[in-house]
Parts: C-alpha cells; sequence; structure tokens
C-alpha cells in the first residue's frame, strides 16, 4: 500500500471501527440471535438453532396488539398528515405577508423533545378525578360527553396518538412541500391564467403533477417513519405501553429487550427483523405503485 | 385587431426594507401594433419591454394607462377574457403533458356555451398541430423534443384558442444560432400564415429588425423610437438607438462643429450644413466608410479581416468613442495603407451627429431626410 | 363588452380574491394556534400554583397569580439541574467527537485517492438504509458486556457516527474546486493543514448546519439513553421527564411537571430562534426525525 492509501485509511479508520462495531456488526448479529432458541442473557448459551424465536412472537398476543396498533397509526397518520401538510403548505405558498412568521411557527415542534411535548398533551387530554381536562371542556361546548383519552377506551387513546403523531411529523413535511411549491416555475402558472384556468384545475393538473416526487419522497418516509413509532406512545401513555393496549411493534422490541418484561434478546431481535421485513416490503410495494402509475411523470 | 397603448404607466413598489416609493418600470408608453402586422418590442435587458408585454397580456395589472384591443377598453379585463396567446421565455411546458394535451389543455378550460367537444378539441388542437407542423410529435413529452420543436409546440398551444392577440416573451433566446435563424422565419411564416397580429419582446437586434414589419425601441421604460426597421436603422432619434441597431455596431466619435464643418480631432470630415456650432458625438455607420486616397479621415490600421462577400477593416482613431473603428468595405476598393494609415471620406447619408448633453439627434442638410 | 359591464366584473374579481385571501389566512392562523397552544398551555401551567390548578374543576386560560414556586420545586424535588447537565454533556460530546471524525471520514472520500474507494462508499451509501431499531439489541449486549451501562461512554459511542452526515459533508467538501488542493500541495502543505486552513472555513455553513442538527437529535434522544441507564445520575432530559412522571412530584403536580418541560423545551427552542434558516434548510436536504 502506498502513503497515500495509508493517509486516507488513517482518516477513516476512526468512522470505519465505529460504524463496524455499532452498525455491521449488530446487524449480523441480529440475525443470528434471531435464530438461537432459548438464548440465555446471564449464561450467554442457547439450546438450537431455529426458528422457534419468530414462531414464539408471531403468537405472542402483545405482539399482534402492537402490529395492529402500528397499522392502525400508519394507516391514519400517512394520508392525513400528508394531505393536511399538502394544504397548509399550498395556503403558504399563496401568501406573501407574514409567511416567514407561520413557517417558523410551524417548524417549532420539529424542534421539541418528543417526551416533554407528549407530557402537554396527556395533560390537555386527561381526564382525572379533580378536572375533565381541557379537550372535554371544549368537547362539553359542542355538547359531548366527557371522555377520558389517556386512560379510556382504546379508540379514544388510539385518536390521540395519531393526533399527536401528526402534530410531530407535520412541521417536515410541509417545510419539505413549501420548497417543493416553491421549486415550479412561476412560468406555468402565468401560462395557465393566460389559458384562464381555474385554480382546482391549476392545482390537480399542473401543481400537483409538478410536485408528485416529492409528494411521494414523503409517503414513503412517512410509512417508515410511522411504523417506527414509539417514544410518541410512551410519552402520552408511559413506559408500560402492553397495560395501556398501545404498545407499537418497536416498543415489543424494546420491551422484551429490557425493564420488567426484559431479557429476551432473541425475541427482540426477532420481532426487529419482522419489523424490518415489513417496512420493507411496505416500501417496495410503494414505490412499484408510483412507478406503474407514473410512467415517466414521477421520477425517484 | 390592433393593439392600441395609451400613457401606459406601470410602477412597482421598492423592493427592500430601505428603500422606499416605487420603481417605475414602465413610463407613459404609447404606441400601436397595427392589425396583422408582427411587431417587434425591443430594448436592452431591464429595460420594461416583458413587463409591457405583461400589461398586454393582463397578467400584470397597470398603475395608470389603457390598453385597447380593436378600440375595446381591455384595461380591466383578466387575461382568459382578453383573447390572447402567449409564448413564455421557457415556453412553459407542462412536462407531464404529452404534446396533444399540451396543446389541448386552454381548450379545456372552455365553460358555459364556449365549452367544446372532445371530439372538436381534437380537431382544433390537430389543425393547430398542422400549422406549425408538428403532427409526428404529437405523443411525446415535452423534454424528449428539441428546443426549436418546443417552440413550436409552445405556439401551437398559444394559438388553438383562436386568439386575437399572439404575444411572445424572447421567443428565440433559448435556442443556439442555428436553430435561431430557421426559427425566426418558422414565426415569420406562421404569422404570415394566420394574419395573427403579433407582438414579440427581445432584446436582441437582429432578430427584431430581420423579421418586424415594425419595431419600437425601449429603455428605462420609455420609448425611444418606432418605426419599419429599414427606417429606424437610417434614422435614429438618439445615439441609443444608433447605437442599439447594428451588427457591427456604429462608430461613434467625438467631435465638433464649426462653421457648418465636421470636426474630428481637429481635422475636418465632413460638411454638415445646417448644423449648429458646439461638441458633438458623430455616429458612422460601419458601412458609411468609403476608402479613399486623399480622403479626409485618417486612421492607423490595425488589420483587415477578409469575410468573403465583404472586408472589414480594423483601424484607430484619436477622437473615438471605444476602442477600433470598424469600416465595412466592398474588397475592390481596398487601398494600400500609407505609413501604416487607411483614409476615408465619410459618405453624408450615413453620418449621424447627437448632441453632446442629452443624445438627442442634430440634423444637417445637404442629404435626403428621410422620415 | 362595455367599459362600466368589464370594471363590475373586475370588482366581482377582486371581492373573490379578497376572500379567498381572508379564508387562508384564517385556516393558517388556525393551525398556528393549534400549533402553539401545547407551548401556551405548558407556559401557563406551569406559572399555576399546585394549589390553583387543582381547584380549577373547569380549565382556565389564564393565571392572574402566577408564580414561580414550581420552577424551584422542579430543581429542588427532583435532580433536574443534573438531567440538563447530562444531557449538556452527552449532546456536547456527541457532536463534537462526531464532527471531527465525519470530518476526517469525508475528506478521505472527497479528497484523497486510495484503492476500494468507491466501493467502500457505495457500502456506506447502503449503510444509511440500516435502521437504528434493528441494531440497538446487539448494542445493547455489547455496551453491557463492556460494562459501561450508566457510563458517559457508553451513551456516547454508538450515537457518535451518522452515515447521512459524512455523506453531506462529503458532497460539500467535492464543491471546493481541485485548484485549491493542487495549488496547496504545489506549495507543500500537508493535507492535515489542507483540511483545518483551506476546506474547514470553505465547508463552515454545512459543518454548522449538520452539528446544530445532532445536537437537536442528542437533546431529544430517548432510546438509547433508557436502554443503557436505570441510574438516575446518568438520566438524560428525555429520561429524566419520564422520571419525573412516573415517580417524581407525585404524579398529580401537574404544574411542576410543566415546569420541568418548559425548562427542558427552552433551550432548543432558543437555539431553533437563533439559527432558523440554518436549521430549516439542514432540514430539507434530508433529515427526518427519529
Amino acid at each position: 500500500m502506498d502513503r497515500n492509501s495509508k493517509k486516507a485509511w488513517l482518516y477513516l479508520l476512526p468512522s470505519l471501527v465505529l460504524l463496524g462495531l455499532f452498525l455491521v456488526y449488530p446487524l449480523i448479529d441480529v440475525a443470528v440471535y434471531s435464530l438461537e432458541e432459548c438464548f440465555n442473557f446471564a449464561s450467554q448459551t442457547y439450546q438450537g438453532v431455529g426458528l422457534y424465536n419468530y414462531s414464539y412472537v408471531l403468537h405472542d398476543p402483545y405482539f399482534l396488539q402492537a402490529v395492529e396498533n402500528t397499522f392502525v397509526l400508519v394507516i391514519i397518520t400517512v394520508p392525513v398528515s400528508t394531505i393536511l401538510a399538502l394544504v397548509i403548505s399550498t395556503a403558504l405558498s399563496s401568501i406573501r405577508p407574514l409567511r416567514k412568521l407561520y413557517q417558523t411557527v410551524y417548524f417549532l415542534p420539529y424542534v421539541t423533545n418528543t417526551l416533554a411535548v407528549g407530557l402537554v398533551f396527556m395533560v390537555l387530554f386527561q381526564r382525572t378525578e379533580y378536572t375533565d381536562g381541557l379537550v372535554n371542556l371544549m368537547l362539553a361546548w359542542f355538547g359531548a360527553g366527557p371522555v377520558d383519552f389517556i386512560n379510556g377506551p382504546h379508540w379514544a387513546k388510539m385518536f390521540v396518538l395519531c393526533f399527536y403523531t401528526v402534530w410531530v411529523v407535520l412541521p417536515f413535511k410541509i417545510l419539505v412541500l413549501t420548497s417543493a411549491l416553491a421549486s415550479v416555475n412561476d412560468e406555468y402558472y402565468k401560462a395557465a391564467r393566460v389559458d384562464g384556468t381555474s385554480r382546482t384545475r391549476i392545482f390537480f393538473r399542473i401543481t400537483l403533477p409538478m410536485i408528485s416526487p416529492m409528494i411521494v419522497y414523503l409517503v414513503i418516509t412517512g410509512f417508515i417513519g410511522a411504523f417506527k413509532a414509539y417514544s410518541d406512545a410512551v410519552a402520552l401513555f408511559g413506559t408500560d405501553l402492553n397495560a395501556a393496549g398501545m404498545n407499537t411493534i418497536v416498543g415489543y422490541v424494546y420491551d422484551m429487550l429490557y425493564g420488567d418484561s426484559g431479557g429476551y434478546p432473541s425475541y427482540a431481535s426477532a420481532a426487529a427483523i419482522l419489523l424490518f421485513v415489513i417496512v420493507l416490503t411496505i416500501t417496495c410495494i410503494n414505490l412499484l405503485v408510483t412507478r406503474k402509475r407514473g410512467e415517466g411523470g414521477v421520477s425517484l | 385587431m390592433n393593439i392600441q397603448l395609451q400613457d401606459l404607466t406601470k410602477q412597482f413598489p421598492a423592493r427592500g426594507k430601505k428603500a422606499r416609493g416605487a420603481v417605475t418600470a414602465v413610463r407613459d408608453l404609447t404606441f400601436e401594433v397595427p392589425d396583422g402586422k408582427l411587431v417587434g418590442l425591443l430594448g436592452p435587458s431591464g429595460c420594461g419591454k416583458s413587463t409591457t408585454l405583461n400589461m398586454i397580456c393582463g397578467l400584470e395589472t397597470p398603475t395608470a394607462g389603457r390598453i385597447f384591443f380593436g378600440g375595446e377598453d381591455v384595461t380591466a379585463l383578466p387575461p382568459e377574457l382578453r383573447g390572447v396567446g402567449m409564448v413564455f421565455q421557457n415556453y412553459a411546458l407542462y412536462p407531464h403533458l404529452t404534446v396533444l394535451q399540451n396543446i389541448t389543455f386552454p381548450l379545456e378550460n372552455l365553460k358555459g356555451a364556449q365549452k367544446l367537444t372532445k371530439a372538436e378539441m381534437r380537431r382544433r388542437a390537430l389543425e393547430t398541430a398542422a400549422l406549425v407542423q408538428i403532427e409526428p410529435l404529437l405523443d411525446r413529452k415535452p423534454k424528449e423534443l428539441s428546443g426549436g420543436q418546443q417552440q413550436r409546440v409552445a405556439i401551437a398551444r398559444a394559438l388553438v384558442k383562436a386568439p386575437r392577440v399572439l404575444l411572445l416573451d424572447e421567443p428565440l433566446s433559448n435556442l443556439d444560432a442555428r436553430l435561431r435563424l430557421q426559427t425566426r422565419e418558422e414565426i415569420c411564416k406562421i404569422q404570415k400564415k394566420t394574419g395573427i397580429t403579433t407582438l414579440f419582446v427581445t432584446h436582441d437586434q437582429e432578430e427584431a429588425m430581420s423579421i418586424s414589419d415594425f419595431i419600437v425601441v425601449m429603455r428605462d421604460g420609455v420609448l425611444m423610437q418606432q418605426g419599419a426597421p429599414q427606417q429606424v436603422y437610417d434614422d435614429p432619434a438618439c445615439l441609443f438607438v444608433a447605437k442599439f441597431l447594428g451588427t457591427p455596431p456604429i462608430n461613434v466619435f467625438a467631435g465638433e462643429v464649426k462653421d457648418g464643418m465636421l470636426l474630428l480631432a481637429g481635422q475636418k470630415a465632413l460638411p454638415v450644413p445646417g448644423a449648429p456650432d458646439g461638441e458633438v458625438w458623430a455616429g458612422v455607420r460601419p458601412e458609411g466608410f468609403a476608402p479613399a486616397a486623399g480622403g479626409p479621415v485618417a486612421c492607423a490600421l490595425s488589420r483587415v479581416e477578409v469575410l468573403g462577400r465583404d472586408t472589414s477593416i480594423v483601424c484607430t482613431h484619436p477622437a473615438l468613442e471605444g476602442d477600433t473603428v470598424r469600416a465595412i468595405v466592398r474588397p475592390e476598393e481596398l487601398t494600400a495603407p500609407v505609413d501604416g494609415a487607411v483614409r476615408f471620406a465619410l459618405k453624408p447619408d450615413k453620418v449621424f451627429l447627437f448632441g453632446r448633453g442629452d443624445g438627442q439627434r442634430i440634423r444637417f442638410g445637404g442629404r435626403a431626410a428621410r422620415a | 363588452m362595455n367599459h362600466e359591464a368589464c370594471e363590475q366584473k373586475r370588482q366581482a374579481l377582486r371581492r373573490r380574491d379578497n376572500l379567498r385571501r381572508a379564508l387562508t389566512y384564517l385556516f393558517l392562523s388556525f393551525w398556528a394556534v393549534v400549533v402553539l397552544f401545547p407551548f401556551y398551555w405548558m407556559v401557563l401551567t406551569s406559572l399555576k400554583s399546585y394549589g390553583a390548578y387543582n381547584s380549577e374543576h373547569v380549565p382556565v386560560f389564564f393565571t392572574t397569580e402566577p408564580t414561580l414556586e414550581n420552577y424551584r420545586n422542579a430543581f429542588t424535588a427532583v435532580p433536574l439541574g443534573g438531567y440538563l447537565l447530562n444531557t449538556l454533556i452527552f449532546a456536547a460530546v456527541t457532536t463534537a467527537v462526531m464532527v471531527v471524525v465525519s470530518t476526517l471520514a469525508a475528506y478521505a472520500f472527497a479528497r484523497l485517492r486510495f484503492r476500494g474507494k468507491n466501493l467502500l462508499f457505495g457500502l456506506f451509501l447502503s449503510m444509511m438504509m440500516i435502521p437504528t431499531e434493528l441494531v440497538v439489541i446487539t448494542n445493547f449486549v455489547t455496551i453491557t458486556n463492556w460494562d459501561l451501562r450508566n457510563s458517559f461512554a457508553g451513551l456516547i459511542l454508538p450515537s457518535i457516527t451518522s452515515v447521512f452526515y459524512i455523506y453531506l459533508l462529503k458532497e460539500n467538501f467535492e464543491q471546493v474546486p481541485d485548484e485549491l488542493y493542487r495549488a496547496a500541495k504545489v506549495d507543500g502543505t500537508s493535507d492535515l493543514k489542507y483540511l483545518w486552513k483551506v476546506m474547514i472555513p470553505i465547508c463552515r455553513p454545512t459543518l454548522v448546519t449538520i452539528t446544530i442538527l445532532k445536537l437537536i437529535e442528542c437533546w431529544n434522544s430517548y432510546v438509547w439513553p433508557r436502554l443503557i441507564t436505570d441510574d438516575p445520575a446518568y438520566y438524560l432530559v428525555s429520561n429524566g421527564i419520564q422520571e419525573i412522571r412516573e415517580n417524581g412530584f407525585g404524579r398529580e403536580n401537574i404544574p411542576a411537571m410543566m415546569a420541568a418541560v418548559v425548562v427542558i423545551s427552552v433551550p432548543l427552542i432558543l437555539l431553533f430562534l437563533a439559527f432558523r434558516n440554518k436549521i430549516m434548510e439542514g432540514v430539507s436536504r434530508g433529515g427526518t426525525k427519529g
């Protein structure tokens, strides 16, 4: 090896060591773990190799509950947040004065601590013996009965979780869509105006197709992000998500690993790999669907 | 359908926090585009010509003044009610639609009584496509077309609604030199075929001169001169117009008029009867130099460029504003330099005098007055 | 169309435009309220006294007797100061080491020539796709086996590397013209000196951006610290707030909790307001939360 190469490897050494230890090795190791049956964490021994861990996880009611919760969360929050972000950024790009101010305000949730602000949401939605809470007060204005959103029925808890998730993911989507909208050449809009195109038609026939690559990007990252939901749920319902019936797949992985129910890295690994497979599959389906529909109009 | 502009003025609010008041982009502009003619709106970038076009189109509202289409006041109308077709500088073809869909797009906007059937739309789109000769391209996407083809699609889209007026914003600026020549003839041909009143904006004087029936020269939002291209070239109203038109550009000398005689660097150069005494700018077109053994203007020869049809003599002169004098002569007129100098006589109808202060034309007798 | 009808049409259009604009502003303001309200509520609640808050059966939207009592509580009843200090140390050290390590790696990829560079960079890029959830399990085991639980080393080590930031920096480094490097080499400048004196000053905007993004990421990190610490002396703010929620103050002392939430949120909000453009630009270039 010549002098230059040596130097280059020297520059790369710290990153390579850290990445190798904490990213590449674990990737292989997690697959190994997931196949080792009856792994004992204390003695670091296992009894056999096979798919038992997967079968255990797939039959665990907590896991199935977590999968259901995660899917509901994904199916609700991804479309809602994307459409809402689209509406907001379209409105945002149609105004001039105060635009910067609104943009700044809308971005605030991005820089807040998910756990901390989640606590505020809990306070807003919670119903205790002392008070019905603010949200129930508002519901009462419309004549709706008090609902405990934090410790009450499952649908109510799901609603809060979805609401909070949308609140947290919107800043990023608004930011991306606003810059996508700004990058559409003004000439297209001028041309459309000369032709007397109505606003709705401009939006659906021109704006939307022009920014569709960005929307596809947001939907895909949105799916991936929503499948990994965890800390939002912890923030609202506490660390014992299984008891609240609000666990997510990632939450299940961590619970298996650590905490009161922990100590089963093999189950955790199997669940993590299952999650990875789900996310990969969904992403591939997403890509295929948009490719087919786009027919060159959408390029990634 | 003629277009008339009456005292058209456009002001924009000044940008930046400190700047107050308004920037005037167009000031008291009055001119007429005659019915069925091709008119070029010419000026350097930032002179307000695009703003003018946008006001005619309806994309900008004038601060003051009126716009008439065939006598009808359209100042307050939105673009779609004016019956204008517009071709944008970058063509603004929708990249996700095919050529045919792009051309049909404006027709799909028609509402109420004007609404067309699918078949009618297709028929009209095909008809327009035939006019600009792009039928084989109808199923392609804009990015699969060359610049010239995109240009033609853009024209087809502008024409499909059978507008009263066609507007083109810098139609040739995105094309390479060879395509530019071809496309400008194309535009000229389409205009002649349809007979539609057409106004196009350009900063390229050659482009404007070559195809326009009339040209309108603007500078800093103000109309400088209008007329047929040859007339404006032969009879510029001011130094700016003289310098702006013509390639190679006019040669400008710092001269002086004394007793009806133009002096360049103290030497008598040309009799200019009737011109008042004083310092002037003297503009001489490149073709205004006649090599003559005893000619009154002596220039130090730099080099001779042979271009085939004619020859350009590049030389220097002490009174010149700028680096070099460029004279275009026929090869047979060329004389051998004496002591590194060539001598010229000046052709009176190719020499223009302008006031040193305001740049306005100073006329002198002894030549046929063309106005 | 005559002039009058035309003027009328124009006015109708203008009225419709104004209405549309008013509705747009109304909608945008509504959403701004939805975004800001939790912040308002947390500040408001943190200023209410314990007694006053608990006696409100119907929540009140303002307070006439603001008190700082809760903030005193937040720092005395629970070790909030300690959490803040831990987070500060964690965020500062992780970010600093990350910037150094990433800069060196990005420089090697962008400027130095060595065999297998393209292959290695391809591998690097593919690492961006590895989800953290997948590797956290083994990292947990590794750190436990190394006896690094409840230590800063255990917190920091796996959090340092970010393939994405290396990629971002490399792209930026590559925009610095080759001539500068050749000129420096002709003058006999060493690589390290060139990196320090030329590359870093030129690419400072990007370095600032990734520093801020990493700081935000560290300040908000929850999962890894939760796995690796069970001694409150090493809790970061996220874990601290969870601990406060479940065990501190007694469950019902909401005002004190909100005071703690305000204290935790303020540093990041200030950082954001100070570097608003940098942060928003950096995030839109490819940051995603989580």
